[in-house]
């Protein structure tokens, strides 16, 4: 089987798989946000920023060759996705501590696995909406990522268009598909693959706060899954 | 009276949506023509309009209103009936464009930026260079037409027709005059209309041994990256076509890139050459659609160019049979772009042909392999297109003759800025920086260039010191910019004023380019506000590392260019800035007291920090 090298460690390959796919494929871990086992490939994120034969590519989008060179958790490359993930730290509005996704966020996990210790960068603090009108999901926007997890969840899988993306630059942002743009007002359910997906607490399920104690949750230090 | 249409002010125009999607087919590629053209008779796109224009092309309303609010020439809130955007280069800028706009905002009552209010006679904002920076200052009028050369006395003459309520099509065709400005012509320009010499040659020749020519030609791709055309169009061609398709000829006429307007002259002047060498490709690639993807900013040539493909139709050099050979079908159509300076990257102005926004695609496939509707599509520069006509009726060693060893032919260059005689040189490559500068009158007893930003914000800024390099791929490559700055010129503003520019038109796709273009925007403003330190101008360097490299695409890599080429050279500018070496607050205490002095409803001077005691 073809392989491709990374960190050292001969990868094998399928035919056309991406290098983050066939590297989760055997038990390596390339930091992510936006990537999905089940979905189309996006590469918005860049957390999964790999250096490939020298030249800085996303895993996730990048298909894998025979003899390939990639250098994945190096300490240049994690200070990268530190910079991106504060980047997005910033730029939405995420207090962690009260928040119901902590210990089971990818975004604050993956914080954790860069060692980021403080946003460095200036809030920018935007003023975002909150959507509750839907009886049984939260969307907290002020959460959002862009990762678009749920837009192509929505697509591909449910095949209900529920989100979309409007705006551009620093204005991007996620449009719910309804009469009147209100979460409630969509054809959106709770055992859609979109109410599943959300790496960060954009889309939580209601009534279920703290179900999970804080300490056992994914990603917590004492959790079984703990580092995935 | 509504000065955009006959449609009533609160008519949201049904019929207008009916009429264009009949027109198009309702077909989904058409979304972004369809948007364009129902607005350009509604004014903007009310909700019900979305909704009807959605069930129209069938998607959803979300899809339609995320590709809507994507083009900045698209309004999904109310502007006004007279919607003016000023070129905001910052040649514009150096022209005086700002202050004019500020007094025609003052003469008619309305502060800059949409939304207007429903009904609003005129509304006033800025927008990405138009492309007219040798006869600036200028504007857009409605997304429709082009005002050139304003001066005090036309701001005060447009107030008024605006207030008289006289439609901007009735305004007098002096203002609207639009000069080619050729200032150098070499093969390119200086070439007789192409009439079908480039396309006999080819069939006289054949098909393979015209692409031979292109590679003897050593024609490189003027889009700014230098690809090997004959390489791009050889790639196009081993790619298969899906199954009842056939490949795509696309022309790239997106000329986005601040300061460069010479595709606007070629399309002026020299139409024929570009579609002659569109259907050459066409030819050669066995092609049967062709697109010119015509930037939004230049819709006023749109009829002029119209007029050529029909022309060229009725005399059978496009069309069907064209030239009476059975099976040489081509034809073209024009998707008229919608402000948006990232479709200028060739994967983003497929998805934008295809009715989407304007997001760059992931790579590969390239679009020689995918492109439109999944179909082999090269997609070249208008002046390529041009380029290659050339090659075809002349053959590839003539044109391996002009310029240099690795950079063939000639180049356009568009001239701006602080010069005698702006407007567009062609020269073969290898001309000095100190030649074109001497040729347009930038260097002289009362001028002296100290800068010139060769290619765009995209391309290199450089310094007197190397004025004496050249144009070319093996030294200052260029998309065909060339902007002029003499010694009274601030490089730190300029370079600010092109860190708004990309932040303005990131795609807000991925997270270095959302975010990363905005923190460099916020630094340097901070900095330009006087409250920057050493850390600031440290932070920029970082920021402008990690922007090269882990971008989705090249708008994002290329977006600190001009950050780092003026830190380089003009690293006094910046430290004019830095207030202390060593720590500057990077807030205004006083202005943060604002919040509370509205609170406690005080203003008197104890409330002030700086009015103290």
């Amino acid at each position: 089987m073809n392989c491709f090298s990374l960190d050292g460690v001969e990868v094998p390959f399928e035919d056309g798989e991406t290098l983050l796919a066939a590297a989760r494929r055997a038990g390596h871990d390339v930091p992510h946000l936006c990537w999905h086992p089940a979905l189309g490939q996006s590469g918005a994120c860049r957390v999964c920023t790999v250096r490939v034969s020298g030249r800085l590519a996303s895993a996730c989008t990048t298909r894998a060759a025979p003899g390939l060179v990639v250098e994945n958790r190096t300490p240049v490359l994690d200070a990268k996705r530190r910079t991106l993930l504060q980047m997005l730290f910033v730029e939405g509005n995420h207090f962690c501590p009260g928040c119901e996704k902590s210990g089971d966020c990818l975004l604050q996990a993956t914080a954790y696995d860069m060692g980021m210790t403080d946003p460095h960068f200036e809030e920018f603090y935007p003023a975002r909406p909150v959507d509750a009108s839907h009886p049984e999901v939260w969307l907290d926007l002020n959460r959002c990522i862009l990762c678009k997890l749920c837009v192509r969840a929505s697509h591909e899988v449910d095949r209900k268009d529920v989100f979309a993306i409007g705006g551009y630059g620093i204005g991007a942002h996620l449009i719910v598909n309804s009469p009147s743009g209100q979460l409630g007002d969509s054809t959106f359910a709770a055992d859609d693959l979109a109410a599943q997906v959300c790496p960060v607490g954009a889309i939580l399920p209601k009534r279920r706060g703290f179900v999970i104690p804080i300490g056992q949750r994914r990603f917590d230090p004492e959790s079984d899954d703990a580092g995935r | 009276m509504s000065m955009v249409s006959t449609e009533s002010a609160a008519g949201p125009g049904p019929d207008v949506v009916d009429d264009v999607l009949r027109r198009h087919g309702a077909r989904r590629e058409a979304l972004v023509q369809i948007l364009r053209e129902v607005q350009s008779q509604t004014g903007w796109l009310r909700r019900e309009l979305i909704v009807r224009i959605a069930a129209g092309v069938g998607l959803t309303p979300a899809i339609v209103e995320g590709v809507a609010s994507f083009y900045r020439f698209l309004h999904l809130r109310a502007v006004g009936q007279v919607h003016f955007l000023w070129s905001d280069n910052v040649t514009d800028r150096m022209l005086g464009s700002r202050m004019h706009a500020r007094e025609l905002c003052r003469l008619l009552g309305v502060r800059r930026g949409p939304p207007a209010g429903e009904g609003a006679l005129a509304s006033v904002d800025f927008t990405s260079c138009i492309g007219l920076g040798d006869q600036g200052p200028a504007l857009l009028v409605n997304h429709h037409q082009v005002l050139t050369r304003i001066d005090d006395l036309r701001v005060v003459e447009i107030a008024d027709l605006v207030q008289a309520r006289v439609p901007p099509a009735d305004w007098p065709a002096e203002w609207q005059r639009v000069e080619p400005q050729v200032r150098r012509a070499d093969v390119l320009l200086a070439a007789p209309p192409m009439q079908g010499q480039a396309l006999e040659a080819t069939i006289a020749r054949g098909s393979e041994a015209t692409l031979n020519e292109l590679e003897a030609s050593k024609l490189r791709g003027r889009g700014g990256a230098g690809f090997a055309t004959a390489t791009k169009w050889n790639l196009c061609l081993r790619a298969p076509p899906p199954p009842g398709q056939h490949r795509v000829v696309v022309c790239n006429a997106d000329e986005g890139e601040p300061g460069t307007f010479k595709d606007r002259v070629l399309l002026m002047l020299q139409p024929d050459a570009l579609i002659e060498g569109m259907t050459v490709a066409a030819r050669l690639l066995d092609a049967r659609r062709g697109f010119i993807y015509l930037r939004g900013e230049y819709r006023f040539l749109l009829e002029s160019l119209q007029e050529v493909l029909a022309r060229r139709r009725a005399a059978g050099l496009l069309g069907t049979r064209v030239r009476g050979i059975d099976g040489f079908d081509f034809d073209i159509a024009i998707h008229l772009g919608a402000g948006a300076y990232v479709c200028g990257e060739e994967s983003a102005l497929i998805e934008s042909l295809e009715g989407k926004r304007g997001t760059p695609r992931i790579r590969p496939p390239f679009p020689v392999e995918r492109g439109y509707l999944g179909a082999p599509t090269i997609v070249n520069n208008v002046e390529t297109f041009c380029a290659a006509a050339h090659v075809a009726w002349r053959g590839g060693a003539a044109w391996a003759a002009l310029g240099t060893a690795e950079s063939s032919g000639t180049k356009l260059h568009s001239v701006s800025g602080d010069c005698e005689r702006p407007g567009v040189y062609e020269y073969p490559f290898g001309v000095t920086i100190e030649q074109i500068l001497q040729d347009c009158g930038a260097i002289g007893p009362a001028r002296r260039a100290q800068a010139v930003q060769v290619g765009g914000p995209s391309g290199l800024c450089l310094a007197a010191h190397e004025f004496g390099r050249r144009i070319g791929f093996e030294d200052v490559p260029t998309a065909g910019a060339f902007m002029v700055f003499d010694q009274t010129r601030d490089m730190f503003e300029t370079a600010r004023s092109f860190a708004h520019f990309f932040a303005h038109e990131s795609c807000g796709f991925c997270t270095p380019c959302r975010v990363g273009t905005e923190l460099v925007v916020r630094r340097m403003d901070k900095l330009a506000a006087g409250h920057g330190s050493l850390f600031d101008e440290a932070e920029l360097v970082e920021l402008e590392a990690l922007l090269h490299g882990t971008t989705h695409c090249g708008l994002g890599a290329s977006a600190t260019n001009p950050l780092r080429d003026t830190l380089l050279r003009f690293r006094p500018a910046y430290e004019r800035r830095v207030q202390s070496p060593t720590f500057t607050p990077g807030f205004d205490l006083d202005a943060e007291l604002e919040p509370a002095r509205r609170v406690t409803g005080r203003d008197d001077p104890l409330a002030h920090l700086d009015r103290e005691g």
